[in-house]
């Protein structure tokens, strides 16, 4: 077999960026008590808004910028619908990721089949020629180093600001955070647009960078991993890292068994990185007492103010 | 001159005006007890001084100034602090995260926890702030809300209902604090409907009814009789039981062990006792020392070692509920919304929750409304449920008439054990009474009647044999005559007596 691991190590890095920017953005969105299941669909709206935008303007940044506001836009609309208008969350998301799949196809009619500007890499001198090192670490673009720096921040945030600490414990227990005259809604709504924003990243990263043309669908489920890896990372910023590069790493190594013909059908090789979602979704969540000690309190539920 | 005045506060909701014209005021250092019963707008008042409401019309002046704070932020900024009711607490942070949530410009964290230990060995209050709040008992979380008032220097310090989860002990360590406070200069505002601990601790109390101020008093002049008779505006009627023989052994509980699914849970260890007919069984402790699990493992919503739950020489601790109802133990959980009734559905579908089988109210897999609706009637009538229908949502009656829903719904199907957690919880004294009497009915007819309740005055009052739950074992139930209250209180806090 022909596998280097070093360029498995290196596409696996950018096979991964995509669904760790996304589950960043959720991961927000959790901590602060809403479950959004559109996920997918924001990407897809990213993914399509970044291609058009970058194609017309010629500028990737200008992609990015674009691709992030579609994604909080579209994240916009489930806040009105989930915090003001107090519909339920899942069936909000589900809805908005059929409705984001439905509206980047329309977008995406004329954009099939044509290139976007590339993107640069980030310039490390030197250290790009080291063996091993260099091509796994230091020939990436710039939204590789952009969402591990992400997701820095966010753990910073979370962990040492004061911004964090009430964006933690709106998710953990709203009515004490409103009794303590904490916003509540302005407060989710704000997270739920930062989610929308990194997905929309996510999204524009697959049409932009990895892939890079527009496909109807193209996000393939994307939108979904990202969700499962929140869940997988116990709502800890530095374990999406790795859950995002266990994942990435599955699609690559089938890709790449794919390539070599081995001796499985395409259709289980296809599969794997689903699968082991769901089986790392089953073992994580097995023992009942761990996994809802983790997860924030109030996930999910609608709050409505009293008074 | 006084800290702070109440002027003609009106505060109305669709339907209910909650407060109506209600002035009084407050000394600077008066401890001042505010009654009444759920319901009687003591929250809404509170609310008001605290910011969260708005009142309709009226003035509040505090420390010379007029006062109309437009969120909680303002009127802590002007000196007023509230410990709540149910705690405002978050349990997946920590002591000092949870005290920095309640500040204004809280101080860098490792400042903050050296304070917190200053308070809190200041005042008797032992608390670490590196620990989780999930991890802590009761008493410690309200420590948590009281430190985080401290630490604010408040004018106004106001309480609601802080001893209803406390065991006598830890009341009075609480009461320390407060004189303490007190004797600093700082302002109480009590809410409680403990006319015992009020008689001990306030120097004045308003009692509201209906919204409206319908009397003040000094509470060390009054009786706890005089006073509960003020709140409710009629005379007051003392629960009696015919008589005291037991019969034969209906339920026991062998070595009944359950892990808490509840990563804050308590587990269940090796828990046992005899009910025999004609008995009532306090079981008392403070919330979160396994009453839940408790509840859960003898209604049979969590199973357990066959061998755990005996009925009449059957071994049903693997049974579900459906089965155990059908042998004719059945349950009435603490939580009424939600638990023991379904929120949105009407009364008469509410009883099939529990009555299905019991009262044969389906046949080959169809509902038998008229006869649910029969049963609802008569659940109505005898247990004197004020709604204007069963066709109306359970969560449309109040606190007190779903209770008495829910018990009767029970009593009526004529059970042979009947377990009930927190039977008058959040109830008015005229409900709570009759409720009480049921049970003793019950119980006089010849069934065994399980109550947990964390109400050490309501165990006393209906008890024959008394236990204590603390961290998930049981002490032996003993005659509840001759208990004292200082003994249940060591045995709430563990001590073996």
């Amino acid at each position: 077999m022909d596998i280097s691991i070093v360029s498995l190590v290196a596409t696996l890095i950018v096979a991964a960026t995509p669904i760790l920017l996304a589950a960043t953005g959720e991961l927000i969105v959790e901590k602060a008590g809403v479950l959004n299941l559109g996920v997918e669909g924001m990407m897809i709206i990213g993914a399509i808004c970044g291609f058009i935008a970058a194609v017309n303007t010629s500028s990737p940044l200008m992609g990015f910028v674009a691709a992030a506001a579609a994604g909080a836009a579209l994240s916009f609309l489930f806040a009105i619908l989930t915090q003001y208008l107090l519909a339920n969350q899942v069936a909000s998301g589900l809805a908005l990721t059929l409705f984001g799949l439905g509206l980047a196809a329309l977008l995406g009619h004329s954009y099939a089949g044509i290139k976007p500007p590339s993107s640069p890499k980030m310039e490390w001198g030197g250290l790009a020629d080291l063996p091993v090192v260099g091509p796994i670490l230091f020939n990436h673009d710039l939204m590789v180093y952009f969402s591990i720096l992400l997701v820095i921040a966010v753990w910073v945030f979370l962990k040492f600001t004061r911004g964090g600490l009430i964006l933690r414990a709106v998710g953990e227990n709203h009515d004490a955070a409103h009794a303590l005259g904490y916003k509540v809604v302005r407060i989710r709504v704000l997270a739920i647009m930062f989610g929308g924003a990194c997905a929309g990243l996510g999204g524009a990263y697959l049409s932009l960078i990895r892939v890079p043309q527009w496909t109807e669908g193209m996000t393939a489920g994307a939108g979904w991993i990202a969700l499962a890896i929140v869940v997988f990372a116990s709502w800890k910023p530095w374990r999406l890292i790795l859950g995002a590069y266990l994942f990435g790493g599955v699609t690559i190594l089938q890709l790449n068994l794919q390539a070599n013909g081995v001796d499985i059908p395409v259709s289980y090789l296809s599969m794997a990185p689903y699968l082991v979602t769901i089986i790392v979704l089953v073992i994580m969540s097995a023992d009942r007492a761990r996994a809802s000690l983790n997860a924030p309190a109030s996930l999910g539920k609608i709050f409505n103010a009293s008074h | 001159m006084s800290l702070i005045a109440l002027n003609g506060l009106t505060k109305a909701y669709p339907g209910v005006v909650a407060n109506d014209d209600v002035s009084f005021d407050i000394d600077r250092g008066e401890v001042h007890a505010l009654l009444g019963e759920n319901g009687a707008g003591k929250s809404t008042l509170v609310k008001m001084i605290y910011g969260l409401v708005k009142p309709d019309s009226g003035t509040m002046v505090f420390d010379g100034e007029d006062f109309a704070p437009a969120e909680p932020r303002a009127a802590r900024i002007a000196g007023v602090a509230m410990v709540f009711q149910h705690f405002s607490l978050f349990e997946a942070l920590n002591v000092a995260e949870n005290i920095a949530l309640g500040m204004e410009n809280p101080p860098k964290p490792r400042v903050l926890s050296e304070q917190i230990r200053e308070v809190s060995s200041k005042y008797g209050l032992t608390l670490d702030p590196d620990r989780l709040v999930g991890d802590l008992s009761v008493g410690e979380r309200q420590r948590v809300e009281i430190i985080r008032c401290l630490l604010q220097d408040p004018k106004l310090l106001i309480m609601d209902e802080p001893t209803s989860v406390l065991t006598p002990q830890e009341v009075e360590v609480l009461f320390e604090t407060l004189r303490r406070l007190r004797d600093e200069g700082t302002s109480i505002l009590y809410i409680s409907h403990k006319l015992e601990e009020i008689k001990a601790l306030c120097e004045r109390a308003t009692i509201l009814r209906h919204g409206k101020v319908v009397g003040t008093c000094i509470p060390k002049n009054e009786t706890a009789k005089s006073m509960a008779e003020m709140m409710v505006g009629a005379k007051l009627k003392t629960p009696k039981k015919s008589k005291t023989t037991f019969g034969k052994t209906l339920l026991a509980a062998k070595d009944l062990s359950l892990k808490s699914v509840d990563p804050f849970g308590t587990s269940l260890k090796n828990i046992n006792f005899k009910l025999r007919a004609g008995e009532v069984m306090g079981i008392a402790g403070v919330a979160g020392n396994g009453q839940d699990e408790l509840m859960l493992a003898l209604s049979g919503e969590a199973l357990t070692d066959a061998e755990g739950i005996q009925m009449d020489s059957v071994w049903v601790g693997a049974d579900g509920p459906t089965e155990r109802r059908l042998r004719g133990l059945l349950t009435a959980p603490e939580e009424r919304l939600g638990h023991a009734a379904a929120p949105d559905m009407s009364l008469t579908e509410n009883t099939l929750l529990s009555g299905f089988y019991r009262q044969k109210l389906g046949r080959r897999g169809f509902v038998n409304f008229e006869g649910a609706t029969a049963f609802a009637q008569k659940v109505v009538e005898e247990f004197d449920v004020r709604t204007p229908s069963v066709r109306n949502a359970a969560k449309s009656l109040s606190g007190g008439n779903l209770q008495k829903f829910v018990v009767g719904r029970e009593v009526l199907q004529e059970p042979t054990v009947f377990v009930v957690n927190q039977p008058t919880w959040g109830v008015d004294a005229a409900a709570a009474a009759a409720i009480r009497q049921s049970l003793l009915e019950l119980a006089s007819g010849g069934a065994g009647v399980i109550v947990i309740s964390q109400d050490l005055d309501e165990l006393m009052e209906i008890s024959d044999t008394f236990a204590v739950l603390s961290e998930g074992e049981m002490s032996e139930p003993r005659p509840a005559k001759g208990v004292s209250v200082e003994e249940i209180g060591l045995m709430m806090g563990g001590t073996k007596v």
